[in-house]
């Protein structure tokens, strides 16, 4: 296999973007993508772009192919990659392999979606469609619902309260506050966590990723070929994806994403790194019960010891394991298909040494962590800045 | 959105009086329906398995805010059970009072309306449970 690196990374604002559509926002962080690059539309081989349902969200599918030809890429392969909120995390992996492989030498991977065009009830529905449509959205489940199961049994076996999962909404929004593509750029409050409403008990308003619009892009380079372009090159050094039981209820636990554990050893093994070599990691905290169970299986701690990390703020930019910088999917927002590629590009931001008030110091190695559904499908990937 | 017909119909079976899956290599028993033993693969043997109907909550949270077609219903309690013979599946649990729901609460299979198809549409049935006193 060929050595890989990011050379450029392009974002839209995250938010409720009411005057852009589906195709504005990929344009927006298309073009910001291609010019960090420097590299030039005939230059870039194929093009893979993560959206989970923009037929159910804007009535558009075919989404590659319009984004290829909006960003003026045709005449290559374009090609839509689909695992619910891990679509953008598996359109990442896909361009990788690509390089890797020596199919392509450039290739450009994106993620969007664009989900306030319909209601809640709609929104909640079309995102139900993650989990298992006959056996868990006939019997009236939600997102949220499947989430709450897993919170509450990680509560009754491991004792995790609802403040410690309240901590983790308060620092993902201490984080987005200090970063402009963020959807949310107000700190809040323990008390307010547990005051909102309660959308599906034990989860509460606050506990939960916010319906987004948004896009993210990447440009992916063979090592050599990306030197061309860029002087600091954060290679890929380690991709895993594994999947998992469609429906929560088929888990052997529901307090552990075995998906996620079993990515996370594939990526830590192509690159020969452990935890330890970790500088920060972008985790899928679609709830936060969810930034819990992530760091658990991962690998970082043990299960049910995540929250003393948590209490004692280690996972602020500051702390021993810096967690979701870019704000996680609670303050930055979930767009959904794009935020894998969010995860890369925020990565990148703090390899580069250009995350201004969030930046964590000296980082070096970093950790993306998507997640489809409740944990049926999971991507991990390990990136690295070199010299 | 309206749903096909057949949809809901091919589930009928397993919905009204659920039956499952047994593995008659490694006794595993499945609910939903499995067609392979995710153990045994190829050396598995799968026949149909009724089951009992009782069970005990393993999970169980209130849902207040519904999906589409529910909100009528909501606040519920959706919980995942776990059945006496062994596998989880996820169900609400009907008729009964917030200090009745617990971690190991004894409940039993109810069959019940599961949602209408908006107002024209056919009325779904389906299992949920209830508390087993
Ligand atoms: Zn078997």
């Amino acid at each position: 296999m060929r050595r890989v690196a990011v050379i450029g990374i392009g974002i839209t604002k995250f938010g409720e973007h009411w005057e852009k559509g589906f195709r504005d926002l990929v344009i927006e962080a298309g073009k910001n993508a291609l010019e960090d690059a420097n590299v030039q539309g005939e230059e870039i081989d194929a093009l893979f772009v993560g959206a989970m349902s923009p037929g159910l969200m804007v009535g558009q599918e075919h989404a590659a192919a319009l984004v290829a030809d909006y960003i003026g890429l045709n005449p290559i392969p374009a090609t839509r990659v689909e695992g619910a909120c891990a679509s953008g995390g598996l359109a990442f992996r896909n361009a990788y392999m690509a390089v890797a492989s020596g199919m392509h030498d450039i290739v450009v991977a994106g993620g969007a979606e664009k989900m306030t065009d319909l209601d809640t009830a709609q929104i909640s529905t079309v995102l139900g469609g993650a989990g298992d449509e006959e056996w868990e959205l006939f019997q009236g489940a939600t997102f949220p619902a499947i989430y709450a199961l897993m919170a509450k049994r990680h509560m009754h076996e491991y004792h995790t309260r609802e403040e410690d999962m309240a901590l983790v909404s308060v620092k993902n929004h201490k984080h987005a506050s200090m970063n402009d593509y963020a959807q949310f750029q107000k700190e809040i409050t323990v008390e307010e966590v547990l005051e909102s409403k309660t959308v599906s008990s034990p989860l509460k308003l606050l506990d939960c990723s916010p319906i987004t619009d948004g896009a993210a892009v990447v440009v992916l380079a063979e090592l050599e070929k990306a030197k061309k372009y860029t002087d600091t090159l954060i290679e890929v050094i380690g991709s895993g994806q594994a999947s998992g039981q469609i429906a929560l209820h088929d888990r052997q636990s529901i307090t552990q994403i075995d998906a996620t554990r079993v990515a996370a050893e594939k990526a830590l093994k192509q690159a020969k790194v452990t935890h330890k070599d970790i500088d920060l990691v972008e985790v899928h905290d679609c709830f936060t019960i969810a930034e819990i169970l992530a760091l658990e299986d991962l690998g970082f701690f043990k299960k049910g010891e995540a929250v003393k990390a948590i209490r004692e703020n280690q996972t602020y930019y500051d702390g021993s394991l810096p967690v979701n910088t870019s704000g996680g999917l609670k303050g930055c927002g979930h767009p959904v298909g794009a935020t894998g590629i969010k995860q890369i590009v925020e990565v990148a931001i703090q390899l580069r040494n250009q995350a201004g008030k969030r930046q964590v110091k000296n980082a070096e190695i970093g950790m993306t962590h998507n997640v489809g559904g409740s944990g049926a499908t999971a991507v991990v990937h390990i990136l690295k800045r070199i010299k | 959105m309206k749903k096909n017909l057949a949809l809901v119909w091919r589930r009928i079976p397993q919905r009204y009086r659920l039956i499952g899956s047994l593995c008659e290599s490694c006794n595993e028993k499945f609910f939903p329906k499995r067609h392979f033993c995710p153990k045994c693969r190829r050396k598995g043997k799968i026949k149909d398995f009724q089951f009992s109907g009782k069970g005990s909550v393993y999970s169980y949270t209130k849902v207040s805010v519904a999906p589409e077609g529910y909100e009528s219903m909501a606040p519920y309690y959706l919980a995942i059970v776990k059945l006496d013979e062994g596998p989880l599946l996820l169900a609400q649990i009907v008729d009964c009072e917030d200090d009745e729901i617990h971690i190991g609460a004894k409940v039993r299979k109810a069959f019940r309306i599961m949602n209408k198809d908006g107002k024209e549409g056919v009325i779904n049935y389906g299992f949920k449970f209830i508390i087993d006193n």
